[in-house]
């Protein structure tokens, strides 16, 4: 069996419906960026797999490399924001968190 | 053995440690599991960029992600979980309907990416427009590594596309301006979290 870009696509394609599960059904907040991270890390494999298989070329590894940059600042910001959520609530669960309801 | 049977064979083990990995990230219901299954499924798509010819990027995934990123996360579990919210159960229905959700998302996703034959896709942009430059696409197996390649270009050089061809594009190929705009925005991001997750005194201790 040859691999080919397909084969990765899949594997991104897993790694994004995780992800994106993981976000809409965990309570835990800190749950909800580990989904985040997942979908980052799906859309890194395609960009890397279509660098190699296309003429995307070595554009497809910078874009990875940004798209790692900016993960690590938004876990950062979104780590803060958790912490003062549990600051003012005493819990993670992000159900609690209705105060803005309409 | 041949070089493919071996790549078929590295692919086959990473591509089943990442995707299970992601998988059990969903299934599991405690949160400090969740973070080790979280390592594993970065780890193995650390090792599929190595697969992929980027050394680099499968480099910094490693140092970044499983080394940075997560080591975060843990901290903020560390920091957060107490008691009885170390377990934050979904019911058994919920669970059901996430994973029938999963795996409709899943084979709409999959479905619609492989009807495109991405050949087709990748020769009929080359000749012209923005991928006039592009030679043969880039084959890093053939050129050693990536990273001298990939440091010119966050400076603004691109010795492996030809420039001259496409000067009527309006866009630049070199990523020296987004290369800035995103250590600035690092260092900014850096002092915003530390500036909201300091320790704040709460209002009511101090009027006391």
């Amino acid at each position: 069996m040859e691999v080919g870009l397909n084969h990765y696509l899949f594997v991104g394609a897993v790694m994004f419906v995780t992800g994106v599960i993981c976000m809409a059904s965990k309570r835990n907040g800190i749950g909800v960026l580990m989904g985040v991270e997942l979908v980052l890390n799906g859309a890194n494999v395609n960009f890397v797999a279509f660098a190699r298989y296309t003429a995307l070329g070595l554009d497809g590894h910078v874009i990875a490399m940004f798209v790692i940059v900016l993960a690590a600042a938004e876990a950062a910001v979104a780590l803060a924001i958790a912490l003062n959520f549990y600051n003012n609530h005493l819990t993670i669960d992000v159900d609690r968190g209705d105060e803005l309801r309409g | 053995m041949s070089a493919e049977q071996i790549h078929s064979g590295l692919f086959a083990l990473f591509a089943i440690i990442a995707c299970g990995a992601a998988i059990a990230v969903v299934m599991s219901q405690n949160i400090v599991r969740m973070a080790f299954w979280l390592v594993m499924s970065l780890g193995a798509t650390a090792g599929l960029f190595f697969l992929l010819d980027a050394d680099f990027v499968g480099a910094t995934q490693l140092l970044v992600y499983v080394g940075g990123t997560v080591v975060l996360l843990i901290f903020g579990v560390m920091l957060t979980a107490s008691g009885p919210y170390i377990r934050i159960r979904m019911s058994p229905a919920e669970g059901v309907l996430a994973g029938g959700i999963g795996i409709l998302f899943l084979a709409m996703v999959y479905s619609t990416v492989g009807a495109v034959n991405w050949e087709n896709v990748s020769s009929a942009a080359s000749p012209s427009g923005l991928g006039a430059g592009v030679s043969e696409g880039f084959n890093a197996s053939s050129q050693g590594n990536t990273t001298r390649p990939l440091g010119l270009a966050f400076i603004g050089l691109r010795p492996d596309r030809d420039l001259g061809a496409d000067i009527h594009s309006p866009l630049s190929t070199g990523y020296l301006l987004p290369f800035e705009i995103v250590s600035v925005h690092l260092l900014v991001v850096l002092i915003g979290a530390a500036y909201l997750a300091r320790a704040k005194r709460r209002s009511d201790t101090v009027e006391e």
